[in-house]
């Protein structure tokens, strides 16, 4: 079997050994001792030809229920969204995407600019002053949230609504146990946070208040009730959100957030299985210094000419090593230039108008659905283009009734909030159709 | 000349559109209908209004002004900077692996979770290892997780009091800054004169109080830690565990496994060994493979296949929890799953065995005109010291910037922090032969230079967009975003 991506030949190796003067490749493994060097082969399949390995990759794809032939009113923290032609043909790019970090400013300008450019159309959105060129995703750059809060403030307790992504709340556990931080649970009322509880539980030990607004219901919630708590004993606000709702909503900054975080997979990133996505980190200027990450900034050559570099290093790990703001290192550069290209394509204009499609198209289902028999809203709330659903019967039994009907059904609420079990989060977004909904709506009926 | 290019803010135009969505089929009334006025916003962001055409030629532009793997070579050590394979890139955007829910019933994506079944059996055959996660998006966020994993182990058998993870000083950033945020204290262990972890010093950290060792092995100097056996036993002996930093495992698949060296917890990254783009820096993916001991503290879920074909447990009571959002960077793993089913077992020892010898291949032929601190055979990457050149009042900094000019990619310069003046040269195995000798060719130009011509170095670049740029201003008056004027 030939390799295609090794180019070495046989007549070059041997030309190679003859300048290093060995006999043989074996003779640049000495050094590994030989009770630990491998005998034999991998145990692992043997290679596929490129259409053998195509056919292969093709019929794994096709065992998968994809949104080209299923109608998705899935959501819950990933979403299907407009996505314009050019951001996959821009990604596409192999100037961009067979890249390292750019450490080389000079030959590295481009990807320089296209974040520096992300970084400010982020902090556009959010209302704040200072973004980062991104994280792992939402969760993460959540939990990274509470770290920062908790260094800037000496403080280790941060409350945080159980109304945030079940996933985020399980990272922010699991850093917790690391970093040291107290992590206690505000409960909710009527799918919102629950803001006398909040208030209750807000004293002179807490860091941070931990909030996610449209919530992981599609609900809003009261932010200018919650700045006050949030601020009241010197801790943080911190607001995960979902960026197209900011094509609408006043942005968390504007309520005087100090940490606003999410992840910009609706914009223009497939939801693939749920990654790579991408977080985005925002910040007022006071937290400037305190933020993980890279960071891109503006400065000039020495001709004067403006130009772009990676800085503010010395809050990170290969400067500062174990005194970093983070370990993070690899971040998610690529799906940060095609969030970056997806707001370009949609522009001030377009977000407003895509934002205004998702609050029409779920407020129709919403309110379509809940028109069947036995079938009722979960909460009455203000929300953005998700809502639950109180079915009444065993939401996977529903869901496989809806597959065979070509629409894959809601997030079941009853995996991580028992009290709800047989409700559905339904989210509905620009992608789905008047015909759509009304099809759902058609089953659904089917089933009372 | 350098040449300043516009930002896509200073080209936006109002009336300009890139997009193109439907009229909606759904009563509209207005959003204040709906959302209270205090929730609306009253201020548009501010993002650009361009058309298509302007869009793509900005984007064009930019890339134009950017080095990847596939404009020239890319030796940046530790990074592995080899060819993407484009199959991968096809493969990734299937539908059935790109427009895929992480919450649909398991019955509806049997595909991607066999394939991460089988992805996580062969990491763990290439690694030595008996289980592995997919679940880390990046090898510092393997780091955590794997450290994280240790802590619990400890914390299992009531050894709360082991808060000390020991790493050397040629270790990557990462590892003292992910054992800091894992609640650990870093140790550094010197190096001994051969560029080895010193097992004497070793021995005189390794306590009571040791939580972990972290290896990366080969070193980050490109040398294999012969004594890791011995380093093993002692670190085992004490009670703490080892972990292995896989940054540098190109220069062992197939000829060396992390488990049959005596690490317990290991992480790779497909970005580096395993073809995955660097995106520019991302996204990666950081699977971490663990010995049996580590098996019930794995995040969960962890994909296990049954009767009635492939599921989520998270049947591991000891499980230290989640650690990345859904199910880590799938797109990566279908990238990684795609490369080694390309190459298969003997594809895979072939490109060890050829990134190790194009390393070594540099390191003979540079030998004579740079200075070489440790001599013998090195591994996937070697180190050179700019010393020499420096007494001749160029510094590697300089170099590197002149390699720009060549249309070369600078190998990591300044790191490892021990050796002074340091150039970090990783080839990678899929370079050709000539295009090693042209390297070589060009490096022994730049020591030339510096002996005889040094200017010509310390103006470099010559021929980049921009010349060498302000980076202290940069972080003294930072300028972080662009803002409209009013």
């Amino acid at each position: 079997m030939n390799f295609r991506y090794l180019p070495m030949t046989e007549a070059d190796r041997r030309e190679m050994f003859e300048t290093l003067g060995i006999d043989s490749v074996e003779d640049l493994f000495q050094d590994i001792p030989g009770n630990i060097r491998f005998q034999g082969r991998l145990n692992i399949p043997e290679p596929m030809a490129e259409p053998v390995l195509t056919r292969h990759m093709k019929r794994l794809a096709e065992k998968n229920a994809s949104f080209d032939q299923y109608a998705s009113f899935l959501g819950a923290g990933a979403y299907e969204h407009y996505i314009p032609s050019v951001v996959n043909h821009v990604i596409s790019r192999s100037e961009f995407y067979t890249a390292y970090t750019p450490y080389q400013p000079e030959i590295s300008q481009g990807e320089l600019q296209a974040i520096f450019e992300f970084q400010s159309m982020i902090c556009e959105l959010t209302g704040m002053d200072v973004a980062n060129s991104s994280m792992y995703d939402g969760p993460t750059a959540l939990a990274e949230a509470a770290g920062v809060a908790s260094s800037v403030s000496g403080k280790s307790k941060v409350l945080i609504s159980r109304a945030v992504h079940p996933e985020a709340r399980a990272i922010l556990t699991t850093q917790a146990k690391g970093l040291g931080l107290e992590v206690k649970e505000i409960p909710c009322h009527d799918g919102v946070t629950d803001l006398e509880e909040l208030e209750a539980a807000s004293d002179v030990d807490t860091a941070a208040v931990i909030l996610q607004s449209p919530n992981f219901f599609g609900n809003l919630e009261d932010l200018s009730r919650v700045e006050p708590i949030a601020h009241r004993h010197k801790g943080l606000l911190i607001v995960s959100t979902h960026p197209i709702s900011l094509g609408l909503l006043k942005p968390p900054g504007e309520f005087g957030a100090d940490i606003v975080v999410g992840d910009t997979q609706p914009m223009g990133i497939p939801v693939q299985f749920g990654g790579p996505h991408c977080g985005f980190f925002a910040v007022t200027k006071k937290l400037m210094r305190k933020v993980p990450g890279r960071i891109v900034g503006q400065t000039t050559d020495e001709e004067g000419v403006r130009g772009f570099v990676l800085t503010l290093q010395a809050r990170e790990q290969h400067i500062r090593r174990e005194k970093a703001t983070s370990n993070i290192c690899s971040n998610q550069a690529l799906n940060a230039l095609a969030s970056a290209v997806w707001m370009t394509a949609l522009g001030k204009v377009g977000l407003q108008e895509l934002a205004k499609l998702n609050l029409d198209k779920a407020h129709y289902a919403r309110e379509r659905l809940s028109r069947i028999d036995r079938v009722e809203p979960l909460f009455d709330q203000p929300f953005f283009n998700e809502f639950a659903l109180r079915l009444n019967r065993p939401v996977a039994e529903v869901n496989r009734v809806l597959f065979k009907e070509g629409i894959i059904g809601g997030y079941d609420l009853g995996r991580d909030y028992p009290e709800w079990a047989g409700s559905m989060l339904i989210a509905v977004t620009d992608m789905r159709t008047k015909e759509e909904i009304d099809e759902l709506a058609r089953v659904l009926e089917g089933l009372s | 000349m350098s040449e300043e290019k516009a930002l896509i803010f200073e080209m936006s135009k109002p009336g300009r559109t890139a997009y193109s969505l439907p009229p909606s089929d759904v009563p509209s009334p207005e959003a204040s209908e709906r959302i209270p006025e205090g929730m609306l916003r009253e201020t548009p962001a501010e993002l650009p209004e361009v058309s298509e055409l302007d869009l793509i030629r900005h984007y064009t532009e930019l890339s134009r002004r950017n080095h990847g793997v596939d404009n020239g070579f890319y030796p940046l050590g530790s990074c592995t900077m080899k060819y993407n394979p484009k199959l991968n890139e096809d493969v990734v955007r299937y539908a059935g692996f790109a427009q895929i829910h992480p919450y649909q019933p398991e019955e509806t994506v049997q595909g991607a979770l066999q394939l991460m079944y089988e992805l996580q059996e062969d990491l763990a055959k290439i690694t030595g290892m008996d289980r592995v996660t997919l679940q880390p998006a990046a090898g510092a966020q393997g780091e955590w997780t794997g450290l994280m994993m240790i802590k619990a182990y400890h914390e299992s058998r009531g050894e709360n009091r082991r808060n000390k993870v020991i790493v050397p000083d040629s270790a990557h950033g990462t590892n003292p800054a992910s054992a800091a945020v894992s609640g650990f204290e870093a140790v550094t262990v010197p190096s001994n004169e051969q560029g080895l972890v010193s097992v004497e010093e070793l021995k005189k950290v390794v306590g009571e109080d040791t939580a972990a060792l972290m290896l990366t092995n080969p070193n980050t100097l490109g040398l294999f830690e012969k004594e890791i056996k011995e380093i093993a036993e002692i670190v085992h002996e004490a009670g703490g565990l080892l972990y292995y930093d896989g940054a540098n495992a190109n220069a062992i698949l197939g000829k060396a496994r992390p488990g049959d060296m005596g690490f317990d917890v290991v992480h790779l990254n497909l970005h580096k060994t395993f073809t995955t783009p660097h995106g520019g820096g991302g996204p990666g993916s950081g699977p971490v493979g663990v010995k049996e001991v580590l098996v019930p503290f794995l995040p969960t879920p962890v994909v296990e296949k049954g009767g009635q074909g492939y599921f989520f447990s998270y049947e591991f009571p000891h499980s230290i929890g989640r650690v990345k959002g859904f199910h880590g960077n799938f797109g990566m793993l279908v990238r990684a799953y795609t490369y080694i089913r390309t190459m298969g077992p003997d594809g895979l020892r072939q490109v060890s065995e050829d990134a190790v010898l194009n390393a070594n291949y540099l390191m003979k032929r540079l030998e004579t005109h740079f200075d070489v601190p440790f001599k013998q055979a090195c591994k996937h990457e070697f180190v050179l010291s700019g010393n020499r050149q420096k007494s001749q009042g160029v510094r590697t900094l300089d170099m590197a910037k002149r390699l720009l000019d060549f249309g070369i990619h600078p190998p990591t310069v300044y790191f490892p922090l021990i050796v002074e003046e340091c150039m970090m040269i990783e080839p990678t195995e899929t370079e050709s032969k000539e295009t090693l000798d042209h390297f070589i060719d060009v490096m022994i130009q730049i020591a030339k230079e510096a002996e005889e011509n040094p200017e010509v170095i310390l103006e470099a670049p010559h021929h980049t967009p921009v010349k060498r740029l302000d980076e202290v201003t940069a972080a003294r008056k930072p300028v972080l975003r662009w803002q409209k004027e009013d």
